[in-house]
Order: C-alpha cells, then structure tokens, then sequence
C-alpha cells in the first residue's frame, strides 16, 4: 500500500492568492513613495554623486584631537548625561505622583484626566516638546531637561500605574486597617514591593533618555548635539567628527552596560 | 509560644492588650538611618547635575517668559484650518508616510544581506572542520561591526548630515532612515535566524544544498512570520522618526512644523500637533492590523 513518495502524488499546494495581492501591493506603495519623492536611489552611483559623498566624507577627516576641544567635547558629553540624568529622576517623582490617580486610587474620574493627560505627554516627541521648552526657559540645558522630563514623565506614569495595579494590595490594606494613614501604607506596604520594578522601568528610560539627549541640541537644548550643531553650521567638519565619536563611544557604553544588566537579570523591562 | 497559643484561643480578650505592647519597640523606622545615608548620598550626587544642566524652575515663572509661551499657546486655538494650509500639511504628511516606507524599503534591501552573512545557522564552515571557518568568522565579525557602526548613530544625526550632500528635503530622511534602520533590522534579523528551530537548515546544508537554498526552505518558512512582523514595527517607528528629522530640514511635517515653530505661529503649531499625533495612531494602527493578520 504504501506509494514511494514523489513530487507528483503529494498534493498541489493552493496558489496564495491573498499573499501575491499583499506583495503586489507592498511593492506597488514602495514604488509609489520613490515616485512622489522624486527620488532614485539608482542616482547615488553616478560619478558625480559618488564623488560629492567622498569629498564631504573626506572633510571629517582628521577629527580635531586638540586638547581644548576635547575638553569641551567632555563637557558637552557631561550636560548630556547630566540633562538625562536630571530629567529621568525628575519623570520618575512627578511620575509616581501621577501613577496613584492613574492606577485608580482616587475615583474613576481622576483616573481618566490623568491618563488622558499621560498619553499626551508620551505622545508629542521630546523634540517637539524641546522647541516648545527652547521658547519658554530659552536655549540652554535646562530646556532639554524639561522637554524629556516631559515626556518620560507620560511613559514612566503609565508603566508605573500599571505595576501598581498589578500588585498585590494585601500589605498596604493590613497597615490601614491597623491605623495607617494612606501615605505611610503606601509608602510601607506598596512601594517596598512595586520598588524593583518601578526601578527597572527608571533604568530603562534613563538609557533612552541619554540616547535621546545627544540629539537634543539640534533644537538649542544643550548637550552634545547643540555642540555638533554648531560646528556643522559653521562647517567646521573636523570638529563634527570628533563630537560625533563621542556621541557614538556614549551610546555604545550604555548599550554594553544595559545588555549586560539585562544579562544579569537586573533589569528585565527593556 | 504559650503566649500566641492564648491568642489564638481567645483573640478578642486578647486583643487590645497585646496590640499596644507590640507597637511600643517599632515606633520608629528601624531602616531610618540606612534610608537618610542613602538620601545624603544621593544629594551630593544629584546637586552638581542639576548645576550642570542649569536646572532653574525659577526661569519658568519669570513674568516675560511666561507672558511668551502664553501668547503662543493662546493661537493654539483654534488651529488653523484654512484650505491652503490643510493642502499643505496633506502633502506633508504622504511626505512624511513616502519618507517612512521608501526609508524602510532600502533599509531592508541593505539589511537582508548582511543579516544573513551574520546569521550562524547558515555557516557550512561552522559544520565541522574543514577550511574557510577564520574566514567565515573574519566576515562575520566585518559586518558585526558595520551592522554597529550603521545603528549606533542615530537617524537625525546621519540626516543632519546628509542634508549637507543631498540639499533641504526627503531625499537627506530617506537615506538617513535606510542606514539607522538597516542597522537595527540586520541585527534583529540574524537574531530572529539563529533563535528559530535551525534544524532544517542544518539538515539541508549537510546534504549539501547551499546556503541561499537552506535559507529559502530550511530557516524562511518557520521564521518569515517574524521577520514581517519585524519590519511592520520598525515601518512604525520610521514614520514617528520621519516627522522627527523634518527638524533639521529633511522634509515631511517636522519641516513644515519647524517653520511655522520660528514664525511663532501658535495655530499652525497646533494643527500640526493634531495631525501628527493622528498620523501615528493611524500607523499604530496600520502595523497592529498588519500584525494581527500575520499571527
């Protein structure tokens, strides 16, 4: 009974029609973007075009290695760190603060202002809230500080309601009903549990935020980018590159240091 | 013991007794001093930060300042919605979505080839000895580290750039989307290649079939899934960092954005707000259909 196995008695596969009209359609919209953006990526090997990136690649070169920019490159990548540290600390108090009346503790009404309030905060980039900082504290660090401060003070306020919905309550009721006011079993009944968590999520950002704290400066917020953005607009191509190989040697130390956390387990959330 | 035993027998005599015994000892934090070291600590720390990033909630409130900001949230509304401008921000925005799919479509022609050179599972040196494994280790480690170089700077950065070769407009985003995004999407890939069941692949190579073919019919039908799925999600985050890079001059909203933001124009401003916060519930909601479907 049993028949040798060969290409012509197993069964026909269907044709995927659905997956054909898909991929057709996929590279119909590709094709269509190229179109209205006039722009051929084909033109990028001509001699001409070819040449132009090799003589603007070649400006970069050597980097300014002078003790007095390097300095100054030190400094910018100190705010940075500084700006990120500052406007993470700051997300995760105004954060927390948020988080109670998000995760339901004060009524339902509040619960939904709050989050409504969250998701725009998280919703408009730190860009866009660094120009609006720029305009109301003017150029300078502390803009930067506050425009990602904002917007991580909607990320953080959400993972943060969610930790403390998902925790238990049992501690924090055992302390009010023995006579706690709601502060103290808080503070000793939730947060002792929720803490590890909530820090894995403050770890987490504050990686992002030094990440998105280089690039900042392009809108006048300090830092590193404010620094590059200056010696570009100057045409100052030298001291670009060695403001952009900080800027790479910073994000590739705080990736090395954030996977070998998550490698010890210490923070899980990223 | 005897004494928990009696509790437990007779809790309400008990009761108020052995409550205001057990409170006297634990009046005060036991972890008070522990709790003040660390916030001294943590003081000297933060205090320099905060002179460095010229931390001053003061400047918020001075008189002038606020008078500013204020008159320029006041043209936030309403927002601006005469035809002219609507034209403009509808052409932005297809800008802006062609930017994203056009970035994401040459990232993934750069990035499938090098995530395949980097995957291990279709390595025939690393099947047993035999010559050519230094070399096979040698590339690997090549495009490892191009694969670092192409993610490590971030998109704005190679857009601010290119908009120095390429002039104002999408083309600088384009590219500037396809290195960042090339970069991530080979790593994720090679990462998504080696995590699947290789066996198949494995199987195939060791008959002897090559590389292209093990992929197509040994690691392709059990991972594909993923890998779409994958790429919905960065075609996601490129559209959010499309409107992002118009900040320094490479097309789309983030353009039109920042002009109407150094005119001081508050109700443009906000328009601008509404539809770009739009456009990226719609894409969330594109790529979580696309998504969905695939599963």
């Amino acid at each position: 009974m049993n028949s040798p196995v060969s290409a012509a008695n197993l069964p026909k596969p269907a044709l995927p029609l659905l997956g054909i009209a898909v991929t057709a359609l996929i590279l119909a919209v590709v094709f269509a973007s190229f179109y209205y953006l006039a722009f051929n990526p084909l033109d990028l090997f001509t001699v001409r075009a070819m040449s132009s990136i090799g003589g603007f690649v070649g400006r970069f070169f050597p980097p300014d290695l002078s003790a007095g920019f390097i300095t100054k490159v030190a400094q910018g990548t100190i705010e940075t760190l500084a700006i990120s540290a500052i406007a993470t600390l700051l997300a995760a108090v105004f954060g927390l603060l948020l988080a109670l009346p998000a995760a339901n503790r004060f009524g339902r009404p509040a619960q939904q202002a709050v989050r409504l309030i969250l998701n725009f905060l998280r919703a408009v980039p730190e860009l866009v809230w660094a120009t609006l900082m720029v305009l109301l504290v003017g150029l300078g660090p502390f803009a930067g500080t506050l425009a990602l401060a904002l917007h991580t003070i909607g990320v953080l306020g959400r993972l943060f309601a969610e930790t403390l919905e998902n925790r238990s309550q049992a501690p924090a009721r055992a302390l009010v009903l023995s006579g706690a006011g709601p502060v103290t079993a808080f503070l000793y009944g939730t947060l002792p549990d929720a803490a590890p968590q909530l820090l894995s999520y403050v770890l987490y950002r504050w990686e992002m935020n030094i990440r998105m704290a280089t690039i900042l400066g392009f809108v006048g917020a300090g830092g590193l980018g404010q620094i590059l953005y200056y010696e570009l607009s100057l045409l100052h191509e030298p001291q670009a590159a060695t403001v952009m190989i900080a800027m790479f040697g910073l994000v590739m130390i705080v990736d090395a240091i954030s996977s070998k956390m998550r490698r010890l387990q210490i923070h899980a959330a990223g | 013991m005897c004494q928990t035993f009696r509790m437990a027998l007779h809790p309400l005599d008990q009761g108020p007794v052995e409550s205001s015994e057990m409170q006297q000892p634990v009046r005060r934090d036991p972890a008070a001093r522990h709790r003040l070291t660390s916030l001294v600590l943590a003081l000297l720390i933060i205090w320099p930060l905060l002179r460095i990033a010229q931390f001053d909630p003061a400047v918020i409130f001075e008189a002038n300042n606020l008078e500013v900001f204020g008159n320029f949230l006041k043209q936030f509304f309403p927002p601006q919605t005469s035809q002219d401008f609507l034209l403009l921000l509808l052409k932005a925005v297809i800008e802006t979505l062609a930017m994203a799919t056009a970035g994401i479509a040459l990232a993934v022609v750069l990035a499938v080839p090098l995530g395949l050179l980097l995957s291990h599972s279709l390595s025939i040196s690393r099947l047993g000895p035999g010559p050519g494994r230094r070399l096979g280790q040698g590339i690997r480690t090549i495009a490892r580290l191009l694969l670092l170089f192409l993610r490590g700077i971030p998109e704005i950065v190679w857009a601010l750039l290119l908009v120095r070769v390429f002039g104002l407009g999408p083309a600088a985003g384009v590219l500037a989307l396809a290195i960042t995004y090339s970069g991530m999407l080979g790593k994720v890939y090679s990462e998504i290649l080696e995590a699947s069941d290789t066996r198949p692949a494995r199987a195939l190579l060791l008959a002897g079939s090559g590389r292209g073919m093990a992929f197509l019919y040994g690691l392709l039908p059990g991972t594909a899934q993923e890998l779409t799925s994958y790429t919905i999600y960065r075609w996601e985050c490129a559209v959010r960092a499309s409107v992002i890079m118009g900040f320094v001059g490479a097309g789309g909203l983030g353009q039109l954005m920042d002009q109407s933001m150094k005119m001081l124009n508050g109700s443009e401003v906000s328009s601008i707000v509404i539809v770009f916060l739009i456009l990226v519930l719609m894409a969330d909601a594109i790529s979580f259909f696309c998504r969905k479907l695939l599963a």
